[in-house]
């Protein structure tokens, strides 16, 4: 305990935190005053924000906890090799903007699935999309509840797992109380403020680095690289690739196969997708892409400098030393720049991104559940809005426990790794699925069941019997061994099995689908007709 | 097959006539092909919601068949182009090590330099595409889009 005080001073963090839960959640009632009661409100805002609100919004859905405590931590611990999830989360956005942003709002309402489904019979496909949005969500929030757990712990001085776990469970009531009371619109409000904060923060941080250096990105390198093998580091040259995948050859393809997770990802994550329905046009819906990515781009380039900055002035072994591991990456060199203040305040910051990106998540999962689940498949269509709404308030609170559960198991996880577990699953569930319903006419209802299922079951399944679940001492049950599938990250053999999955159902099927659905997906993807004004009431 | 097809065609739509967004329902007893009324469309401001023949009239149109092709000869070819410098990237990092990590401009190795050249490329991409929706698509895609609102027959 005593150890554990000299991270900050507790007194200030819970004040500085207290001030951000309160700030927020000023920010949500304001924001939600008027009474949302419509479905499209509570599910896309009323699709009323502009391309630039809605890029920031975006940014601040994509710039998890993940991107900026784990991707700071993963490149302070391995340099080169942390790097990867920084380029790799950046320009996985070309397949986004060129390929799905678009078309995708050009096509559907609220939900994945309703792109998804709209020229196949609607509920095998519409509950296949839901399931896994389902997973998908949950993967996502049980990363971001562990680096709730990480984070709270090491700013408030907890190292006792049990009180961690009452903090897991803390962060899970506020998310449900933001949704509930915000709803779309309050959330995305919280996600543009975020998105601000959390990158002039970035920003300030790797101006106070690099200013040590005198703006000398070689010199900061070199410094970094010296402090890893000097006595506080861990003894690797952080500047060469394959210093945590370079072990062997599974290793190493570990590494591709988590490029390929990264890069095919976000176009198959519904939250982000879902992002793109809360803007009135296609046009619009471009522009949000573009802020985003602009936006999105220069965070990541920061996370170079404060994951060497932290390497270098924070040093890897007390990093990895901390409560919370390598997700500490960030919060303790805001303590080394700025002192304890800068520190709670840099600790809001990722607090805040926590519960904005979880409390977005959740918005999708429960929107898909009731919108999809619930009224397209259990009542056929037929489910008065207002009862739509309340199944989604009500998926909200048990979505908000499993997320409790899950974070508690997966605490002390590097929280960018297991992002990219649910990235890989996006990848293999949704991506194949949605690029064949786009662009491929023939594609029809069974292909897309067998691929999204195929994608699914496979990826999940994978992960389970990987290294990461068992059988190292990394591993969530460090204890247990059922480890069989050598790479850590499941996305090589996943995309193309659901890929081939889509073909082969497809060409099997003795049901052609609906040609003239497919023509007229083809003229509203391109076109936007009948769209545009779909929400506009 | 008729059920079935009207099902998917009615849940797909997001204005179906019979939840309506018009102020005057008058028009919605008449079949569903018929609706809007071709004179009402243009005073009422949220269009009328387009139906499946139109669109599959419009999907044989050479303007469509151009913007079509316009968007995928340039979509396709940037994509595969931008994500194979991606995947070259990574392939040298995990199995030229060695050559990734010479050093260029300082501490800084080729490895880094290729890493924020990637960074580079995704934003000059976003730079073209855009250029190349607002010049190449925008105006195409809103003219066949006015067709199918207004609801004149393709």
């Amino acid at each position: 305990m005593n150890l554990l005080e000299t991270y900050g001073n507790p007194a200030i963090n819970i004040g500085v935190f207290a001030v951000f839960v309160a700030a927020t959640m000023g920010i949500v009632i304001a924001v939600s005053r008027q009474k949302s009661k419509k479905a499209s409100d509570f599910y896309t805002g009323g699709a009323q924000f502009s391309g630039r609100q809605n890029g920031l919004a975006i940014t601040g859905d994509y710039l998890s906890a993940a991107a900026f405590l784990g991707v700071t931590g993963a490149i302070a611990i391995y340099g080169y090799d942390g790097l990867l999830y920084s380029v790799g989360f950046f320009v996985a956005w070309i397949l986004a903007l060129y390929l799905v942003a678009e078309p995708l709002r050009n096509t559907g309402k609220y939900t994945m699935a309703d792109m998804l489904s709209f020229r196949m019979t609607q509920r095998p496909v519409r509950t296949a999309a839901a399931t896994s949005t389902l997973v998908i969500s949950f993967v996502y929030l049980l990363a971001q509840m562990a680096g709730a757990g990480g984070l709270v712990a090491l700013l408030l001085g907890v190292s006792d797992k049990n009180m961690q776990s009452l903090v897991i469970a803390l962060v899970g009531v506020l998310m449900i109380v933001y949704v509930l009371v915000g709803g779309m619109k309050g959330t995305t409000w919280v996600q543009m403020i975020k998105a601000v904060l959390l990158i002039s923060g970035a920003a300030a941080m790797s101006l106070m680095v690099l200013f040590g250096h005198g703006f000398n990105l070689s010199d900061l390198l070199s410094s970094a690289q010296a402090a890893g093998q000097g006595t506080g580091g861990l003894g690797k040259d952080i500047l060469l690739p394959m210093a945590k995948y370079g072990a062997s050859d599974w290793t190493k393809l570990s590494f591709v196969s988590l490029s390929i997770a990264l890069v095919a990802g976000p176009s198959g994550l519904p939250h982000v997708l879902m992002r793109f329905y809360t803007v009135p046009t296609a046009k619009e819906a471009r522009r949000s892409a573009v802020w985003a990515i602009v936006l999105v781009g220069i965070f990541f380039l920061l996370t170079l400098v404060l994951g060497m900055g932290a390497a270098e002035l924070v040093g890897q072994k007390a990093i990895s030393a901390a409560p919370g591991g390598a997700n500490a990456a960030a919060p303790l060199l805001a303590l080394k720049l700025g002192g304890e203040i800068f520190m709670g305040v840099i600790s809001g910051v990722a607090f805040a991104t926590i519960l904005a990106v979880v409390a977005g998540l959740t918005i999708t999962a429960s929107a898909s559940f009731a919108h999809d689940v619930y009224n397209s498949v259990l009542k056929n269509g037929q489910a008065d809005p207002e009862q739509e709404v309340k199944v989604a308030r009500i998926t909200s609170v048990v979505i908000g426990a499993l997320a409790v559960a899950g974070g508690i198991f997966a605490n002390g996880q590097n929280i960018a790794f297991l992002i990219s577990l649910a990235f890989a699953v996006a990848a293999s569930a949704n991506l194949p699925s949605i690029l064949y319903t786009m662009y491929w006419p023939r594609f029809n209802t069974r292909g897309s069941v067998w691929s999204i299922y195929t994608g699914l079951i496979s990826a999940v399944l994978l992960i389970v019997f990987s290294p990461a679940i068992s059988g190292s001492k990394t591993a969530m049950l460090p204890t247990m061994n059922f480890a069989f599938f050598p790479l850590d990250n499941p996305a090589l053999v996943s995309v193309p099995l659901a890929f081939l999955a889509g073909f082969i159902g497809t060409i099997t099927s003795r049901v052609s689908g609906d040609e003239e659905l497919a023509m007229e997906m083809e003229v509203r993807s391109l076109t936007g007709a009948g769209a545009g004004k779909a929400i506009a009431h | 097959m008729t059920q079935h097809r009207d099902h998917e065609a009615v849940a797909s739509q997001p204005y179906h006539p019979a939840d309506g967004y018009a102020e005057d329902s008058s028009e919605f007893h008449l079949p569903k092909e018929h609706w809007p009324l071709p004179a009402l469309v243009h005073l009422d401001k949220p269009h009328a919601e387009p139906s499946t023949s139109q669109f599959v009239a419009v999907h044989g149109s050479p303007e469509f068949a151009h913007l079509r092709k316009t968007f995928r000869g340039f979509a396709f070819p940037m994509t595969i182009a931008g994500l194979s410098a991606y995947f070259v990237y990574v392939l040298l990092s995990v199995y030229a090590p060695a050559f990734m990590g010479q050093r260029v401009i300082g501490a800084i190795n080729l490895g880094i330099l290729l890493s924020l050249l990637q960074f580079a490329i995704t934003w000059t991409w976003t730079a073209l595409y855009v250029n190349f929706a607002n010049k190449k698509l925008d105006a195409a895609s809103a003219a066949l889009r006015g067709r199918l609102e207004t609801g004149v027959s393709a």
